[in-house]
């Protein structure tokens, strides 16, 4: 292979292995959202609520942390992110089935629920927006221990309404923590357009009521998540406060398993945006960049296959919690 | 051992355990510089610094949430609420997050935060510096609710609070902050949450309460008993979870039993407290279950003579307590 010109992950920072590992977590988190949507529609497990669309703008972001020290407060389409930070196509699958091995919740929430102590992946919930101020309390925490930490947390647009997120991002912008506040736009609140959910242009644009700075980006192309994130989390470490980042994307698939986005989006724009699907898209610049042929990439294909066709064995076939489980861990014993 | 105020047990509480951890911390608005606009952290900030006590912006959920936040991190955040009524935009924080962060993570993370709200009327407070806001918050299991009416028992259970490795909601009630005066051992101890206490050893009737109406009970019982009625007082010190022990105890020691609280009567604490003596000791007892509250309208209002008829008074108390005496 020769290295093209039209290679842009080096002047990024980011060596051949890392953009192909990009792209091996990109390829990973959308198969194993695929399986989970066929498993549900065969009934085998109850729900699913997917990344698929936003993958490059999750493992762009998780890429540019550290994946040693830094914590994550995530939303639930964050399936990319945690792969990145150390859950595996296993951890996901027995979310997924709801089984007692589940690492987020030992079954007890519903798959995009995240959290790992062991990964630094803050434990989530389902009303939106919340873990926007446990982000900046880990900051502050962290800021006050003298601990060199960054934490990243997302949420969706329709998200950034939420009181949740003004208050914890101005909480930061007042201390100067070091959180980063990474909006992934796909331009849905479950039906509601963009149109109807923000009274100014851009996410972006808040930031300049919480006294730093806010960009909008591609979402769907991985190095420019990266440059830009690398810059945000410099800032951070650097003691100069928070940064927020709008990555537009695109939900390709409805909210979740249960929605039915026919009823609210036309299947031209759904075709559109498929075109700018950001796997095909970064697979395709890897080879031009001539880091990946055909050969590496069906071998990756068929790596990935082979994780979540055991993932989905193991899972299945794995044990449930017993039901009197229910009562543990309400309080310390 | 010394005679202290009420708000002098949760300053001290809240300087030696910050003085005994590194990890323990104040937020909240006004904590810092003011002291607290009822001055509970009073020369904090001239002790350990702005860094460990924080003039937050004002926003309850971030309060909730960014001590969630830092809880979770491993920090022992005490947040303050100003008021008790103002809660209400942090009850998301304090609900789904808080109290259910050890369960939801299948005991992976947990959430070692206190809360601390000035409840309770009497100080001309009107609809939204007076309110009793307990019950909604004592049915959410994860979460503990304490309320103590004596400086030795705030003291003891605020420490213990924020030793806590769940998290506690920790109700003041702002009329005893300087009215209630008690003896404070000068050592370190703490009081446990989770048990109720006796306050007085009594046989013919048992009052039940917490918080202000507590010495209002106390008071009643110091004039029945001049008039030959023996009152055996329970203080639940904690509101969630009950001690249920301790309350059957109680109840069945007298067959009498009259429940107070200043916050409403209908869904109140009291119901749930009446639940448990009718579901364990119902035959122990020789009269229904009385109880006295606050009147079931939405807040306390204003004007004295509307105020003094929503808060209730050692005589209302003790009316109460004979009226059950004598049945």
């Amino acid at each position: 292979m020769t290295k093209s010109t039209r290679n842009r992950h080096t002047a990024a920072g980011l060596t051949d292995q890392q953009v192909l590992d990009m792209y091996y977590y990109m390829l990973l988190a959308r198969r194993i959202d695929e399986r989970q949507w066929l498993l549900n529609r065969a009934g085998k497990v109850p729900f699913v609520i997917s990344c698929q669309g936003q993958e490059a703008a999750q493992v762009g972001a998780a890429f540019a942390l550290d994946r040693q020290k830094d914590y994550l407060c995530p939303y639930y389409r964050d399936l990319a992110m945690v792969l990145v930070f150390g859950q595996t196509a296993r951890d996901c699958m027995l979310s997924a089935f709801a089984k007692a091995e589940d690492p987020n919740s030992g079954g007890r929430q519903m798959p995009g629920h995240f959290g790992s102590r062991k990964y630094r992946i803050l434990t989530g919930s389902s009303p939106v927006t919340t873990q926007v101020p446990h982000a900046v309390g880990i900051a502050l925490a962290g800021k006050m221990q003298k601990k060199d930490l960054v934490v990243f947390t997302s949420f969706g647009e329709g998200s950034s309404n939420q009181g949740d997120f003004h208050e914890g991002a101005n909480f930061a912008g007042v201390h100067k923590l070091p959180v980063i506040f990474f909006c992934e736009n796909n331009k849905y609140a479950i039906s509601v357009p963009l149109a109807k959910q923000l009274g100014c242009e851009r996410v972006s644009d808040r930031a300049a009521g919480y006294g730093f700075p806010g960009i909008t980006i591609d979402g769907n192309d991985p190095i420019v998540v990266y440059e830009t994130m690398k810059q945000a989390v410099e800032r951070a470490r650097a003691g100069e406060g928070p940064t927020l980042i709008e990555a537009v994307t695109y939900r390709l698939v409805p909210h979740s398993s249960d929605d039915d986005d026919r009823t609210y989006r036309t299947r031209e724009e759904v075709e559109d945006a498929r075109k700018k699907d950001p796997i095909p898209r970064f697979a395709a610049y890897l080879k031009e960049a001539g880091v990946m042929d055909e050969q590496m990439e069906q071998e990756m294909a068929q790596r990935v296959q082979a994780e979540v066709d055991e993932a989905t064995e193991y899972a299945e076939n794995a044990p449930y919690p017993m039901p009197e489980s229910a009562l543990d861990h309400v309080y310390e014993r | 051992m010394a005679v202290i105020s009420f708000i002098e047990a949760i300053t001290q509480a809240m300087q030696e355990e910050m003085r005994r951890d590194p990890s323990v911390f104040v937020m909240g608005e006004d904590v810092g510089v003011r002291g607290g606009v009822f001055r509970a952290t009073n020369g904090l900030i001239e002790e350990f610094g702005e860094g460990r006590v924080i003039d937050t912006p004002l926003a309850e959920s971030a309060i909730a949430g960014v001590a969630i936040g830092a809880a979770a991190y491993g920090m022992r955040p005490i947040a303050e609420i100003q008021f008790a009524d103002f809660i209400m935009t942090a009850v998301n924080q304090i609900v789904n997050e808080a109290a259910k962060m050890r369960y939801r993570s299948n005991n992976d993370w947990n959430c070692p935060v206190t809360i601390r709200a000035p409840f309770g009327g009497g100080v001309h407070g009107a609809l939204y510096h007076s309110q009793s806001v307990e019950a909604m918050f004592t049915n959410i299991p994860g979460l503990k609710v304490v309320a103590p009416s004596t400086p030795y028992d705030a003291k003891g259970l605020l420490k213990a609070a924020i030793r806590d490795n769940d998290p506690v909601l920790f109700f003041e009630h702002k009329r005893c902050y300087r009215l209630i005066k008690g003896e404070v051992p000068d050592g370190d101890y703490v009081v446990p949450i989770g048990r109720a206490d006796v306050k007085r050893e009594g046989d013919d009737i048992t009052v039940i309460s917490y918080g202000l109406t507590l010495h209002f009970a106390l008071q009643a019982a110091e004039k029945l008993a001049e008039e030959g009625i023996s009152a055996h007082v329970l203080d639940l010190r904690t509101l969630y979870p009950l001690d249920k022990e301790a309350i059957i105890t109680a109840a069945s020691k007298t067959g009498k039993v009259l429940i107070v609280h200043e916050d409403n009567k209908e869904g109140g604490v009291g119901g749930e407290v009446a639940a448990i003596i009718a579901e364990h000791c119902l035959f122990d007892l020789d009269a229904p279950i009385k109880r006295l509250c606050g009147p079931d309208i939405p807040a306390m209002p204003y004007s004295p003579p509307l105020e003094k008829f929503f808060m209730l008074t050692p005589e209302k108390v003790l009316e109460a307590m004979r009226e059950l005496a004598y049945f």
